[in-house]
This record gives C-alpha cells, sequence and structure tokens, in this order.
C-alpha cells in the first residue's frame, strides 16, 4: 500500500500522461450535471462534484452492447454464422468514481462472475477496469451508503483511494492494479504520518455527515411470500410511471435483454439494458405477462434488490446507498421508505 | 399556492363524509426538497396526508385512465385541460370524477433552483406568497417566484381550471401578451440541416427510459408502438435513429392534444427538452385549426375529427 501526496496540478498533469497507457474516463460537467466521460481535449474533468446523474456503471457495461454479428448473404462462405464482434478490452482507468459505485460493481460481480455463471463481456471489460475512487468529503443528505455496508471513504473494490485534502490529493494504492496505475504517474511525495492522520479524520467526519438510517437486519429472517404479499405494494406504486429512470440511473441494476437487429443482410446481436418496470421486460411469447399490473413491477424492483438478492448471496443489499432514484424519481418513490416497511413488516 | 393544502383535505375529507367519492388523487408531500408525490387517498383518516405546494407539476389525470371508481381529483388549468381530453377520449366518464378545481400560480422549475445555488446541495424549500426561501447546510436565500416559472407555466394562459365540479378559490387573473412559441419560431426559421443537427443534440444525452411518455396523460394505449415485440417497429438499442423516431411518433401521437402541462420534461432524469417537439405541434393546431387542447367538452380533436364539408381544399 502506497500513500502519495500530489498537489492538484501535478495529479490533472499525471492524469493527463496516463492518456497513453490507459482509456481514462472522468466526471465531466454537462449541463446541469456530471458525467463519466473519456478525458480528451473536449472533456475537462471536474473533481468538485457529489455524483454523477448517471453510474459509471456503462464503461463496464454499456448501455448497448453489439455482442455477435452476421451476415445473411448466401453469397458468403459464412453466411448464417454467428460470429464474436471484435471488443475493446484495453485498460481503462476510471478516475474520480466515488466508493458507492465502486461497491455497486463488487454487488454486480456477484451476479455477473460466479462459480455458476460467468459473463464473458462483463468480466473482461471489469478486469480491463482500474477504479480509481475519489471520497466523498460531503456526502448528500439522500446518501445512506454506511447503511448498506458501504461509507463515504470505503475502499473495498477500489484500486487506488483519493483523498481530497483541499490544497492536495493524498492517493491510496490499494491493489496490484491501482500500484501500477499510480507507478504511472511521475512527481508526488510520500505522505507523513500527520497527512495520514488528516485522511483518516477526514473519512471520519464524512461518515458522520450521513444522517438516513436505513436498517436492513431483519429482512433475511422474513418470510418472502409474507413479504411478497403484504399489504403496502399497491400503495407504494400508484404513484410509479413504470419508467426506468430507477433501473438505468442505479448502478447496482443489472438486468438486459439480447436483441437482433438487421438491416439488409447484415446483422447485429445486442445486448441492451431493461428494466423490470418495463411490461415489455416479462412478456412471454405466449402473449402471457405474469407481471401485468403496475404493482407486481414496483415489488419485484424492490423484492429483487431487498429479499431475493440478500436471500440468494447472503452479503447484504442490492443497494449500495448513492441514493440516485431517491432524488431522481420523477414521483419520488422513496427506497428508504420501502426499506424501512419491509424491514419492520 | 401552500394555501391551497389545508382547503383541499377539507374538501376532501367532506366529499368522503358525504359519499361522493370513494378515492381522492391528489399529492403528498416528498421525502425530498421540490418534490411531491402523487397520492391516492382512500380512507377518510390519511386525508391530512394531502398536499400542495408550486412542486406539483406532474400530471394527476395520468392516474384517472380506465379508472373504475369515483373519484375525487385536485386541478388546476392544464391538468383540468387533460381530464376533458380524457373525457373526450372516453378514458374517464364526467359523472365519476369530482374535479377540485385549483386557480394556478405557476409551478417552480426545481432546476432553475439548482443552477440559481450553484448545485449546491438543497436542503429546504420554504414557500412564502410569492417568493420561496432554499436553505442548504451553509447558505439560505430567498427567490422570487415568477422568476423561476417552469417554460410552460411562464407563457401558460389558461391557469384557472377549465372545469371542474368546486373551485378552491377566486379565478386568478390570466396572463395575456404572452408568446409561449418564440423558440419554435426560431426552429422554424433554421434550414433543414440544422433543424436536424438542432434536434440530434436535443435528443442525444436521451437514455430511453421512457419517463416522457409514461408521465403524459395522452399516452394511454394498452401497448406504446416502442414496446410492440411482434411485429417490432423500433429498435430497443441507444441508437440515435432510434431514440429519434421515438421522440417524433411520441411528439405526433400528441398533436392536437398536447395541454403542454410540462411533466414530460419535468421527469426527465437527463434534462431534455422534449416541449421543442409538442410545442411546434400545438403552433400548428393553433395556426391551422385554431385549436387549444383540452378547452371545450364538445369538440374532438382536429387530427380525430372528419366533416366532408370541411373547407380545406385537401380534404376533397
Amino acid at each position: 500500500m502506497t500513500d502519495k501526496i500530489f498537489s492538484k496540478e501535478e495529479w490533472l498533469g499525471g492524469l493527463e500522461a496516463l492518456r497513453k497507457t490507459y482509456g481514462v474516463f472522468v466526471p465531466v460537467k454537462d449541463g446541469d450535471f456530471h458525467t463519466f466521460m473519456p478525458f480528451d481535449k473536449g472533456n475537462i474533468p471536474d473533481f468538485d462534484y457529489q455524483n454523477s446523474r448517471l453510474s459509471p456503471k456503462s464503461v463496464v457495461y454499456p448501455q448497448s452492447e453489439r455482442l455477435f454479428e452476421y451476415t445473411l448473404d448466401k453469397a458468403d462462405s459464412e453466411a448464417d454464422i454467428v460470429k464474436e464482434s471484435p471488443k475493446d478490452y484495453s485498460p481503462r482507468a476510471v478516475v474520480g468514481i466515488r466508493p458507492c459505485d465502486v461497491q455497486a460493481f463488487q454487488i454486480v460481480k456477484r451476479n455477473f462472475d460466479n462459480p455458476e455463471y460467468r459473463d464473458p463481456w462483463w468480466v473482461q471489460h471489469f478486469e480491463s477496469t482500474t477504479l480509481v475512487g475519489l471520497g466523498c468529503n460531503e456526502p448528500c443528505s439522500t446518501c445512506f451508503c454506511t447503511e448498506v455496508g458501504g461509507g463515504p471513504f470505503n475502499q473495498e473494490g477500489l484500486d487506488v483511494l483519493i483523498f481530497d485534502m483541499g490544497e492536495t490529493y493524498l492517493l491510496r494504492g490499494l491493489t496490484d492494479k491501482g500500484e501500477a496505475l499510480l507507478g504511472k504517474i511521475t512527481g508526488g511525495s510520500p505522505a507523513d504520518d500527520q497527512a495520514l492522520k488528516n485522511a483518516e479524520d477526514l473519512a471520519a467526519s464524512a461518515s458522520k455527515k450521513i444522517t438516513s438510517s436505513i436498517p436492513t437486519d431483519k429482512l433475511k429472517e422474513k418470510v418472502t411470500n409474507d413479504l411478497f404479499n403484504a399489504p403496502f405494494w399497491e400503495e407504494i406504486a400508484f404513484a410509479c410511471l413504470n419508467c426506468g429512470t430507477c433501473t438505468f440511473l442505479c448502478p447496482t441494476c443489472w438486468c438486459f435483454d439480447i436483441q437482433d437487429e438487421v438491416l439488409g443482410k447484415e446483422g447485429d446481436r445486442i445486448r441492451n439494458w431493461d428494466s423490470c418496470m418495463f411490461p415489455l421486460f416479462t412478456l412471454h411469447g405466449s402473449g402471457h405477462n405474469p407481471r401485468d399490473n403496475k404493482f407486481q413491477r414496483v415489488r419485484q424492483r424492490f423484492m429483487h434488490k431487498l429479499k431475493y438478492y440478500v436471500d440468494k448471496y447472503d452479503n447484504g443489499v442490492q443497494c449500495s446507498g448513492c441514493g440516485r432514484c431517491v432524488r431522481y424519481c420523477p414521483v419520488n418513490i422513496d427506497i428508504r421508505e420501502v426499506c424501512n416497511l419491509m424491514n419492520n413488516y | 399556492m401552500l394555501k391551497y393544502a389545508e382547503k383541499i383535505k377539507e374538501t376532501a375529507l367532506k366529499l368522503f363524509n358525504e359519499n361522493r367519492v370513494d378515492t381522492f388523487i391528489g399529492y403528498k408531500k416528498g421525502s425530498v426538497p421540490m418534490m411531491n408525490e402523487p397520492v391516492l387517498v382512500t380512507d377518510p383518516d390519511k386525508v391530512d396526508q394531502l398536499y400542495w405546494d408550486s412542486f406539483c407539476g406532474l400530471n394527476l389525470c395520468n392516474y384517472l385512465t380506465k379508472r373504475t371508481d369515483k373519484i375525487g381529483i385536485v386541478a388546476n388549468g392544464c391538468n383540468s385541460r387533460n381530464i376533458v381530453t380524457h373525457i373526450i377520449e372516453n378514458q374517464i366518464k364526467r359523472e365519476q370524477i369530482y374535479i377540485v378545481g385549483i386557480p394556478c400560480e405557476g409551478m417552480i422549475d426545481h432546476r432553475a433552483v439548482m443552477r440559481a445555488v450553484k448545485y449546491k446541495e438543497i436542503l429546504n424549500v420554504q414557500e412564502n406568497g410569492d417568493k420561496f426561501l432554499v436553505k442548504g447546510a451553509d447558505f439560505e436565500e430567498t427567490f422570487e417566484k415568477e422568476k423561476f416559472l417552469q417554460g410552460n407555466c411562464a407563457t401558460c394562459t389558461h391557469r384557472n381550471p377549465v372545469i371542474y365540479d368546486e373551485i378552491l378559490g377566486d379565478p386568478v387573473e390570466e396572463q395575456t401578451g404572452v408568446d409561449p412559441f418564440k423558440d419554435v419560431k426560431k426552429i422554424e426559421e433554421m434550414d433543414p440541416a440544422k433543424k436536424q443537427a438542432f434536434f440530434t443534440r436535443l435528443i442525444s444525452r436521451c437514455i430511453r427510459c421512457y419517463a416522457c411518455r409514461n408521465s403524459c396523460p395522452l399516452c394511454y394505449c394498452p401497448t406504446c408502438f416502442v414496446d410492440e415485440s411482434t411485429p417490432q417497429w423500433v429498435g430497443k438499442s441507444s441508437d440515435p435513429t432510434d431514440t429519434m423516431t421515438f421522440h417524433f411518433l411520441r411528439a405526433y401521437h400528441c398533436a392536437g392534444r398536447c395541454t403542454d402541462c410540462g411533466a414530460c420534461e419535468r421527469v426527465c432524469p437527463m434534462g431534455i427538452s422534449m416541449r421543442q417537439f409538442t410545442k411546434k405541434l400545438n403552433k400548428d393546431c393553433q395556426d391551422l385549426f385554431s385549436w387549444e387542447a383540452g378547452l371545450t367538452l364538445d369538440q374532438r380533436p382536429p387530427l380525430d375529427v372528419y366533416k366532408p364539408d370541411d373547407y380545406n381544399d385537401f380534404i376533397k
């Protein structure tokens, strides 16, 4: 573990140099909010931000990704053969990612990379990515990472953790990947004991700023069918528009749909984000839809995150407490309130 | 607009007690600043959760579609015009609903407020007449509401409900001399290439979450064309052509029916101004047919009508 201090200018210069060996993704101010974009001439990083509107999950798991391609042209000797599309697995670094979004990758990893199943594309994108996290000095009022196993300076899953010390950044290499990235940045000086103490104080004071209390302790012991049949779902779902805002903004929502798109005789097989809020998500070929009603879809989202995932993986809830769905749900359905209802039912 | 909150509670209670309604649709105060949540009250003991302020910018008519109970509903100008459209289009029966009218002074644009405080986190917003106080961890600022109205409210000429069973205050003065189509005219002046570039940029951030479509009371098709799978009309990837197809077709389906309530823009998580599409169609309807949607129960929307004696040549 290396701890190094950089002046902010030095660090920015280092990031620019890093672009020679990494595709560097940084938070960029884009109108009213921040988005993770490739660091280039047009995209200037802005680390003075709370969090990006869309989670950086798309760096590893794009909204649309071409998996395979094929030709239907019978004249072609390879007609109808589905071949894997070329993919870019060159090294990438997501710099400035918040610890909650890193924790979210750990949650998603349990689904895409486990002993039963390995999603080749997610895994390869993830393994080629170095996560350079930026601790949250000022968590938002809607954040609850500390309630779901994380924290504003949580190091789990990070390759490098950045402490914003005001004038300087303290960078902590946490993994071999992280040390390799730091090794490519010139300058900086070793952090002394005082700087390390200041960094720990900063992290401790940030944790205290999280005020949301979202107990999840009783979810595991609940009987699934009791929660499933609980009387509150219709009420929670009334306002829901069944849009995809919560699921698309969520760093831990991983569901997808695979579609074939053909133009002329050339075809692509594409994987797209999907959303359990959409009726089409569960529509069967027969025309039957097991989640035909809005409340069933709303219930599915919360039951998946707060009960099915809990039971299946025995590793907390499928939520990293980033608060995006709380802030941006168009009709203010608040997962904190739903979690309280479920935990206390 | 806070003054209406108590009146809504009283009225809802009265309607329940007089057995006039089975349910009541309004807003309850949100869990985060500048957000309120649509609520269905089914129990007279729960009318106290009803609320109203200048952040009730969704369209409650959206929640009426094909309901079968007797419903009380809060409606300001634009919401009431959508209720009219819903009745004309047989989505709800007039006799089923008890409309509690609210003379509206406009909704506050929450994004404009965030810009005004330079994106510092807002912890509390208190409305006080024509001003509102915004509080954060280390700041407090007072703003004049008039300067922070949503785009559609700033140029609204139907603030008072056009249909109601009871109104909760004296009608407000309607705005005159406002031009809702200034921006549309600018786009009309562009050549086709510039228009294409403008609209491409406008929707470039779209993530196809369909919040705009789903917040709109006009979108009640059992299956939307983008959700059809046999056959599939529109690609589901983030390809810009498919995204543009969605936005164009959505807008055309609203032609002659849109009341410019602004719900679509308000709910967009990516801040897209999709009213630029629907407003052009509203302007065309006004220019070609002298038509504004939802003002009368006696006439169907223009694109929904055929008259053999139409004075336009193209129809003959």
